[in-house]
This record gives structure tokens, sequence and C-alpha cells, in this order.
């Protein structure tokens, strides 16, 4: 194992570049040191003022997703001796607008997610003095897998649908609006049903399956969408059947 | 360097960067999803080919023959080889990725994915098996 | 009711047509692409097939298949002419060339299995 390794990193600074470019650093190749690692080298030791973003440095927060070598990844969760001799491309997360350096634009999905009403919406609430909801074990492991979104959005990044037209609403969305819709507290999916079945819903995903490809969770977003593809196409045709009962 | 529209200290000018035509030469997975797409081609192809055979045996035994014919010209034998790979290529994402769709539960516990795969390629094989027996004299 | 209620419509009707074209085509591609055309097996009789075809059964059975295979392929090219060439913006035109494509094949189906004697 070699002492050091390169990383490529974009660089871009909106007040005096027109285009993004490639600086070159060289850091320590150490055993346990992930992407994430080496970029604080640099802002540390060589070059403060690389920006970026991360935060828990272990994979739950999902802050530090960017591009390592073409591929969307958690660069907390990417060790350096993966990708031995090197170099290593670190660009910014694809498909999104890029404001410096790797720091994207993410405004797009914190305004789709509120619009899937990704919380447990109820016709009637229990007053407090019955208690909790309560649920099984087996009602839970419906949803559960879904729950494990960190809205990291490398399924974005992956997503070649998104990529082509940022008006469709893309994986996560799709997959935290069937963590709902799966969940036996909630009440809400006639209400999520009207927005997905938008022909930028759930209809524009072609399913490549590079969402789930890309997920650090294991949520299986494109398995999320397809079952909520039937279940929506089902209950149209219930609507064009029985038009007053299917709701 | 222009001082573009928007830009302010407070606001930095954002960097977008377009998809491009050939996206999909980018990575091996794009370049398998477009192929997989581009089967339902071969899909309809092979439709209007069985039609006109079916077409040929409804007109007599002559224009059979000569259907039969031109189904022997090696362009052709080429096109419906090239046909068959892609037509297996579909029906082999499809029973693989079918499962996604459907969670089947059997007495209360969810049937893994791989047995919901594995009954599709039964089907298949038995329809095939059916097929290929009706039409060579069963 | 939203907007564009036949989007869900149309999947079905892709997912049934995928179904079957990979169930059904194959075999059948096979068998008179390829095995018939090479000599790798005699061809059927003609009249063998002419009577399968006679069969009420094996009539239905041919044109729902190549009716949902074919609209199972205008599903999936649209939406690869969208994807693939990022042509969106000619939306109406590609829907007309597209299911009016699809819709004057199972009409050419349904003629050649009317036309058996």
């Amino acid at each position: 194992m070699a002492n050091n390794i390169t990383l490529q990193v974009t660089r871009y600074r909106p007040e005096q570049d027109d285009e993004p470019t490639v600086q070159e650093y060289e850091v320590p190749l150490r055993k346990d040191w992930a992407v994430l690692d080496g970029l604080n080298h640099i802002k540390d030791h060589q070059d403060g003022t690389l920006s970026y973003r991360w935060s828990c440095r272990m994979g739950i927060c999902g802050s530090c997703g960017m591009t390592v070598d073409g591929e969307p990844k958690l660069t907390c969760a990417t060790f350096l001796t993966d990708y031995d001799p090197g170099p290593v491309r670190v660009e910014p997360l694809a498909n999104f607008p890029l404001i410096r350096d790797l720091v994207v634009e993410i405004g797009d999905f914190m305004r789709k997610l509120p619009k899937v009403k990704p919380w447990i919406v109820r016709d009637d609430d229990m007053p407090i003095s019955e208690g909790e909801y309560l649920q099984t074990p087996k009602q839970m492991e419906e949803y559960k897998q879904y729950s494990m979104c960190i809205n990291c959005m490398l399924c974005y990044s992956a997503c070649p649908v998104y990529g082509l037209d940022p008006d469709f609403i893309g994986p996560a969305a799709i997959a935290l609006a069937q963590r709902y819709n799966l969940d036996s507290r909630d009440q809400g999916a006639s209400d999520r049903l009207d927005l997905l079945i938008h022909p930028d819903g759930i209809w524009g995903c072609t399913f490549v399956g590079e969402c789930t490809r890309a997920c650090p969770k294991d949520v299986d977003p494109a398995g999320a969408i397809q079952r909520y593809k039937l279940t929506a196409a089902l209950h149209s045709v219930k609507a064009l059947l029985f038009p007053r009962g299917a709701r | 360097m222009s001082t573009p529209t928007g830009y302010t200290e407070y606001h930095p000018r954002w960097h977008r960067t377009r998809l491009g035509t050939l996206w999909w030469l980018r990575r091996r997975s794009y370049l398998v999803f477009i192929l997989r797409e581009l089967s339902s081609v071969f899909v309809a192809w092979y439709v209007v080919y069985l039609l006109m055979l079916i077409h040929a045996v409804g007109q007599g035994n002559e224009e059979y023959q000569r259907f039969l014919h031109r189904a022997a010209n090696p362009w052709m034998v080429l096109v419906n080889v090239v046909a068959l790979i892609f037509v297996m290529f579909h029906a082999i994402t499809w029973f693989n990725l079918a499962p996604k769709a459907m969670v089947v539960r059997l007495r209360g516990k969810r049937v893994p994915p791989a047995w919901i795969a594995a009954t599709n390629y039964l089907a298949w094989t038995v329809v095939s098996a059916f097929v290929a027996w009706r039409v060579l004299g069963g | 009711m939203s907007k564009r209620p036949i989007e869900p419509f149309l999947w079905l009707l892709f997912s049934a047509g995928g179904v079957l074209a990979a169930l059904f085509i194959p075999v059948l591609v096979f068998l008179f692409g390829v095995a018939v055309p090479l000599e790798w097996i005699s061809p059927p009789r003609h009249e063998h097939l002419l009577a399968l075809l006679r069969n009420p059964l094996t009539l239905a059975v041919v044109l729902v298949v190549c009716v949902l295979a074919l609209f199972h392929w205008v599903h999936r090219f649209r939406y690869t002419l969208y994807d693939g060439l990022q042509i969106k913006h000619l939306n109406g035109l590609i829907n007309l060339f597209c299911y009016g494509g699809a819709i004057v094949g199972s009409a050419a189906a349904a003629y050649v299995l009317w036309q058996i004697p």
C-alpha cells in the first residue's frame, strides 16, 4: 500500500470561475480513512478554501453525498483503500445545481418532500387519554425498510429520469410516501395518491433501478415505486368501475 | 469575466450541467437499461412477423411455402436471431424484476422474491412447452 | 379525478403486455424465426397450422397476445424516446405516433385473424 493517494477534486468558485475546474491534492493513504477523511485533511492542512458538506461521519445524517469515481456515494462510507492506487475523482452530487466546490443546491428535494405529506395523517385523532396508537411488530415490518431513508439524495443523483427532467418527484419522495402509506397508523393514502398519480409522480419512473443500487441504507426505492404503481393502477381501475365506493 | 445576472454575494451563480444526449453510454447499467427498453422493439417486430405468417397460412399452402422460403433468407434469419436474443433478454429481466412490484403473503409471511421469480420461470417453461407441442403437431 | 387519469391504465396494458410477451414470444421466435428456417426442425404442415388457427381459443389467445404486446412496446418506446432522445416537448406527436401505431397494429391483427378461412 502506497503512502499517499491523489484526490482530483472539483473546484467551483462562482465569484471568479465560469466553469468548474479540477484541483489535485495528495492525501495520506491510511487503512481506516474514508474519502471524507481525505477531504478533511485537505481542508485542515492543505487548502482551507475547499467547501463541502458533512456532519455525522457515520452514514446516518445524509449530508456527505458526492460523486466518487462516477458513482454517487456517501464519502464517510467510501474507503480510500478501495481506490488504491488512485487517483480518485471527487465531484459534487450529479443532477443538482452546483453552488460552490462540492456543495450542491438541494432545495428542489426539500420542496418536494413536504408535498408527499411524510407524516402520519389521520382523519380522526385519538384523544391523548386513550393512549398511543398500537402497532404489532408485523405491522412495523410492512414499512420499516422504507423508514430507513436518510434523505441523502444519492438516489436522485443516480436516477437518469430525474437528471433529464427535474420535475420528476423522484425516488426518495415516493419511498417516503410509501413508508407512511404502509404504516397501519396512517389514514392519508388517498391524499398522497392525488399528488403521486400526476405524470411527474410515479408514472415518470421507468424502473431503471439505479436508485436502489445507489442507496446506502437498502431502502429499495425502486421496489417501493413499482409496488405503488400497482396499487395506484388498481385504485384507478376501482375508481373507474365504482366511482362512489373507491375512496 | 462578466458579471452574470442574479449573482450577488449572498446568492452565488449556480452551475447547472445538462445531461447530454449520450447520457446512457456513460455507465454500463444505463446502457443495459436502454437495451432492455429497446427489446420491446423486437417484441413488436415479431408480432408483425407472426401476423405475416398467419396471413400466409390463411392464404393457402403456396403462400405458406413462400413465407417459409423468405424466412430462410440469411438476412431474415439474422434479424430473427437478434430478435430472439432481445426477446429472451426481455423475458429474463421481466421475470427477475416482477417480484419487486408484488408483495405476496402466504399465511402471514412474505414470500421471498426468489420464489416469485421461480414461479414465473416455471410458468414460462410450461407455456413454451405447450406452445411448441401444439405448433409442432400435438 | 386527477388531470391525467389515463396513465394508470396505459401502465396496466404495458404490464399485461410485458407478461404475455415474456411468456409466449420467445418460444415462437425460436420456432418460426430460427429453428424452422435453419431446418433444425421440419416445418409444421400447412393443414395442421390452419386447423390450429381455426380453433377459436387459439385465435383469441393470439389476438390478445399480439394486441397487448404491441401496447407494451408502445408504452416502453414512448418513454425511451423521452429519456433517450430527450424529445419530451414533442409529446403530442409521440403519443399520436405510438398509440396510433398500436391501434393500427391491433386492427391489422384482428383483420388478419378474421381472414382465416
